[in-house]
């Protein structure tokens, strides 16, 4: 059996190793469109952008795996009637197997001022290696989009020393820990330093008459301002037009069952970024999830599920988790908190820095969001698997003695 | 049996670990890493996932 995977990112590698582990003896074929092999990307907006990581350290293991590893190299398309993948180079890959990992890649900007010097986005290994070159000269970073990658970037240029203004259309940062919570950032990054400015975007990138340099921004308020480092955080796209025509259902993910078997073709899975999967916390909707975690763990299950039939495959049911550090706060999410109308305090120590918020959407909890308290979110995986009514949940933690501290009288 | 280390240098405490195997592993009060150093064989699958789920790549087992 010839398995095929494209992408060769964390989950394509976790899906090899998976499939090795799980005693694949036939031909394994990785296909990246990338010229590296697989590497991890959190520190890039934090460690490396830092200079307390050096460029090598993000590299993944990759053990002593027999892969057939075929990078920059691009997929372009998919003929499942005869089981190709075509590649950029005009080469065809065929597959028995094929498990579709192509992730995502950075959303620019495409308004006048795009293409000038000094306008940056974050997703590669390249990416980071030019903005933390940039840095190095920068006075002040615009940063649109208040994000994942566009807050850690600016707490990251803080640290050196860069003046940062972060502009978001949204009215709070860092939306996918839900609606309530997005005050406590704003207020994080206003209190180290950063000029936040909510519910506006970005209108037009500024330079000097005949200068392809960046020399400021003019905003959708009709306000201008100064930087001569932009980074747009305007979130992801998804690497599937590679898969438009192929018959496979796109929604705009690849959809697939629980099993990450593609809903169309079970010679197919699909993981990481890109697979669109029914979550319990969603109410057994379709999510996409575009984490670290998610990528890893559907990895695994794609590598071990694509060497059995259909019927003899697993779910994937752990519920999505992701996080961030930002100065000294490690926020860490699980579940849909995104999908939440209001928060609740469900823990809180005595100093005040330390918290865990229930998120919540009608009666029910739908997610967690923890504050520097890792060991307390140990707990709410295995009590939140599915949607559970608040005060349900409030009973199981009362009967719980290592709690951080109880949050009566306070706010989120 | 199987050793287990873990880069104290890397470990930032997400516990995905202890999520995969609270028996083997531990975060204690100030949400600092503690695990069993000698696991039997019979674990080795759960040992295996925890490595690849560290995000920090911080855990490495031997045996």
């Amino acid at each position: 059996m010839r398995l095929v995977i494209v992408g060769a990112s964390l989950s394509g590698l976790r899906a090899a190793q998976a499939a090795r582990r799980a005693g694949h003896e036939g031909e394994l074929i990785v296909i990246g469109a990338e010229p590296h092999l697989p590497y991890t990307r959190p520190p890039l907006s934090k460690e490396l952008l830092q200079g307390r990581q050096e460029i090598e350290d993000s590299a993944l293991p990759v053990d002593e795996l027999d892969v057939q590893w075929r990078l920059a190299t691009e997929a372009t398309g998919l003929d499942r009637a005869r089981r190709r993948i075509r590649l950029h180079d005009g080469d065809e890959e065929h597959y028995d197997r094929l498990i579709v990992a192509t992730g995502c890649r950075a959303r620019r900007f495409d308004g006048p001022g795009a293409q000038l010097d000094g306008v940056h986005t974050l997703r590669t290994l390249e990416d980071a290696i030019a903005l933390r070159a940039a840095l190095k000269d920068t006075r002040r970073l615009l940063v649109v989009g208040a994000g994942f990658i566009g807050c850690e970037v600016a707490a990251s240029a803080r640290s050196l020393g860069v003046e940062v203004t972060m502009i978001d259309i949204a009215s709070h940062p860092l939306l996918p820990f839900g609606p309530v919570l997005g005050e406590r950032w704003a207020a994080m990054h206003r209190d180290h330093g950063i000029e936040l400015r909510l519910g506006v975007g970005l209108a037009e990138l500024l330079s000097d008459d005949d200068d392809q340099r960046v020399t400021g921004a003019r905003l959708s308020d009709g306000t201008s301002l100064q930087a001569d480092t932009v980074l747009i955080a305007l979130g992801a796209m998804l690497n599937t037009e590679w898969l438009t025509g192929s018959g496979l259902e796109l929604d705009p993910g690849v959809a697939c069952d629980p099993t990450l078997t593609c809903t169309r073709d079970p010679e197919i899975l699909a993981a990481g970024d890109i697979a669109s999967v029914p979550a319990a916390l969603a109410g057994g909707a379709r999510v996409r999830v575009e984490h670290w975690t998610t990528a890893a763990e559907h990895g695994q299950l794609a590598g071990r599920n694509a060497l059995v039939a259909h019927d003899e495959r697993t779910a994937h049911t752990a519920p999505p988790y992701f996080w961030t550090d930002q100065y000294d706060a490690k926020i860490q999410a699980l579940g849909c908190p995104a999908l939440a109308e209001h928060s609740e305090l469900l823990e809180l120590a005595p100093d005040g820095g330390r918290f865990v918020a229930a998120c919540v959407q009608g009666r029910l909890v739908v997610g967690v969001v923890a504050v520097n308290a890792a060991r307390r979110l140990a707990w709410y995986r295995r009590a939140l698997q599915t949607p559970r009514p608040l005060a349900e949940l409030k009973e199981a933690l009362a009967q719980e003695d290592a709690t951080l501290g109880s949050p009566v009288g306070a706010t989120p | 049996m199987i050793k287990v280390h873990i880069d104290l240098n890397l470990c930032q405490s997400h516990g995905e670990c202890v999520a995969i195997a609270p028996d083997l592993f531990q975060l204690d009060e100030n949400d600092f890493i503690s695990w069993q150093e000698e696991v039997d064989d019979s674990r080795r699958a759960d040992l295996e996932a925890a490595v690849n789920t560290c995000p920090m790549t911080a855990i490495r087992i031997e045996g």
